[in-house]
């Protein structure tokens, strides 16, 4: 059997020293390459920690985590990331935002000067495959915050990471557009089939995008339930409709419930 | 281009687009008195200053009118014309100097909070220590001259640059380092990509206050300890008692002064416009003075 892509096995992360905050407890996970997973629990519940551990962004105080047969012990540049906030870099046009990582990650760094028109045109194509064509020479002042996000998706996405993280890329769009980026994403996942850990407190987000979505419990943080989703692909907001998706959603809901109910009984003693 | 089309296809009722056209007109009405409002408040002061000198009387050697200001400038337009090349050459030099060190200096010190503890108590006890008080010392360094005025100039305009730079590297969001860690970035990269950008509205915002202390520093200096410049063109008008050749130099100074913001500003506009959104207007009408 093929060794996993993503390894996780009893990591834990305390903030603020020995006496600080226990944020994650004994996380163990696997995802298969090119498999869509989704984290979900309530908010504070270390699942930001969990995203932050395995891009090497802070290393774990305990437990190890290994990306595609290599330890994680800084930062990984197979990785391409997107964060609730766009994050674009307001000096630079939408074009140039999005090709920033090509600016900073080999070989791509190398090659940027020679073969400018090539990633430029790579750059475009993505651009208007969330529907962004035409903007590119905006700044990023100049568009809605949706635009500004599905810019920032490309940017995770320009140097074809193995590795996408998303940590709840969409939760500050209305409704509306957050269906339409989820379709944008998923046909994105269906061309290339990067491995993705998606990062979110919304069910009904994780059941549509996901293989397979892992509920953590509140802080300290584990993983208390796994469910795979079997629905086919690709699913458009129809599926949100069907029973399957209903009790699915319906079930994920009654676990972070029971996580939350958790917290409740925890804190009353 | 949507709404001239709108305008265009007729589909716009004549009503809507007198209103239109009137906004419009009262917007440009609105622009034409911004550029035109700080010549005018210059002009009214100068007449309002005539006519004051006039009405009570006040002596030339107490105070000149600007006519007798103006009537000293044209008699003796070629040692100020020299005199403030000189300082302008003197300020224009330690001010460049100020930009090369101040921003080495601040980038180092915005982007390692260890040399930003160390260094940040001695910077300002710097600082503190008037400039007049330094000039004595680097005449004893390196005579009277050029020299000290060009340190001077220096001294006084390094400190608002390093502060500035340092803070716009330091305040950089987390979330925007993060992106650029995220991807494997060296320090160096993080710096060069974000720290500096971000730094340019502080580094643009400090040139502004550190070109006119830079004429206070060189013309401070050349008061003290100099055979050329403004400054020394004035102690010697000062001691002779022309008072109208004193505020000649002034006004002199006052003009080489805002020519430089201006020239400032006119790049700042240039390099960081994506920082000035929303004010475009203000900034269009301070690079129109």
């Amino acid at each position: 059997m093929e060794r996993p892509f993503v390894e996780i096995s009893g990591v834990a992360m305390r903030y603020g020293g020995v006496e600080g905050t226990l944020a994650l407890q004994n996380a163990t996970l696997e995802v298969a390459k090119g498999e869509f997973i989704a984290v979900v629990g309530p908010s504070g519940c270390g699942k930001s920690t969990l995203m932050r551990l395995v891009t090497g962004l802070w290393p774990a105080t305990a437990g190890n985590v290994v990306v595609a047969g290599q330890e994680v012990d800084g930062p990984l540049s197979i990785a391409g990331m997107a964060f609730q906030n766009p994050t674009l870099l307001p000096w630079r046009n939408i074009i140039d935002n999005v090709m920033l990582p090509l600016e900073v990650v080999e070989p791509h760094r190398r090659q940027l000067r020679s073969q400018r028109a090539m990633y430029e045109a790579r750059a475009q194509d993505l651009l208007k495959l969330v529907g962004l064509g035409g903007f590119d020479k905006k700044f990023p002042h100049q568009l809605s915050g949706g635009m500004q996000q599905r810019a920032s998706l490309c940017r995770a996405l320009i140097h074809e990471p193995a590795l996408l993280m998303l940590d709840e890329p969409f939760a500050a769009l209305d409704i509306f557009t957050r269906e339409d980026l989820w379709a944008v994403l998923q046909d994105v996942w269906i061309a290339r089939r990067p491995t993705v850990i998606l990062v979110t407190h919304d069910l009904r987000e994780a059941a549509f995008l996901a293989d397979r979505v892992l509920v953590m419990s509140s802080r300290p943080g584990r993983i208390i339930a796994e469910r795979q989703v079997d629905l086919p692909r690709p699913r458009n907001l129809d599926t949100t409709y069907t029973p399957e998706f209903v009790s699915l959603v319906h079930d994920l809901r009654e676990h972070i419930s029971a996580a939350r109910k958790g917290e409740e009984v925890a804190s009353g003693h | 281009m949507a709404t001239k089309q709108a305008v265009g296809d007729g589909s716009m009722s004549p009503e809507a687009l007198r209103r239109l056209e009137a906004l419009a007109a009262a917007a440009r009405r609105r622009r034409r008195l911004q550029a035109w409002l700080p010549w005018l408040v210059i002009i009214g002061m100068f007449v309002i200053w005539e006519v004051a000198v006039k009405a009570f009387q006040v002596q030339q050697f107490v105070l000149p009118a600007p006519t007798d200001i103006a009537a000293s400038m044209i008699k003796w337009w070629k040692p100020l014309l020299d005199n403030s090349w000189q300082t302008l050459m003197t300020t224009l030099i330690g001010f460049g100097l100020a930009i090369v060190f101040g921003l080495l200096l601040g980038i180092a010190i915005g982007s390692s909070t260890l040399l930003y503890h160390g260094l940040y108590p001695l910077l300002i006890g710097f600082n503190s220590v008037p400039k007049v008080a330094v000039v004595p010392i680097l005449v004893i360094w390196f005579g009277i001259g050029t020299v000290p005025a060009v340190i001077t100039a220096f001294l006084i305009s390094f400190f608002p640059i390093v502060v500035n730079v340092a803070t716009g590297i330091a305040t950089v969001e987390p979330e925007l380092r993060d992106v650029l860690r995220a991807l494997g970035a060296k320090p160096t990269d993080i710096i060069r990509k974000v720290g500096l950008p971000r730094a340019m509205p502080y580094f643009f915002a400090s040139l502004k206050i550190a070109i006119t202390v830079a004429f206070v520093g060189s013309i401070i200096a050349e008061t003290v300890a100099a055979n050329k410049g403004i400054g020394h063109l004035m102690i010697l008008a000062s001691s002779r008692f022309d008072v109208p050749l004193v505020f000649a130099g002034l006004m002199v100074t006052a003009v080489m002064g805002v020519a430089m913001y201006v020239a400032a500003v006119a790049i700042e506009n240039r390099t960081t416009g994506w920082a000035m959104r929303g004010q475009t207007d203000q900034q269009q009408a301070l690079a129109g003075v």
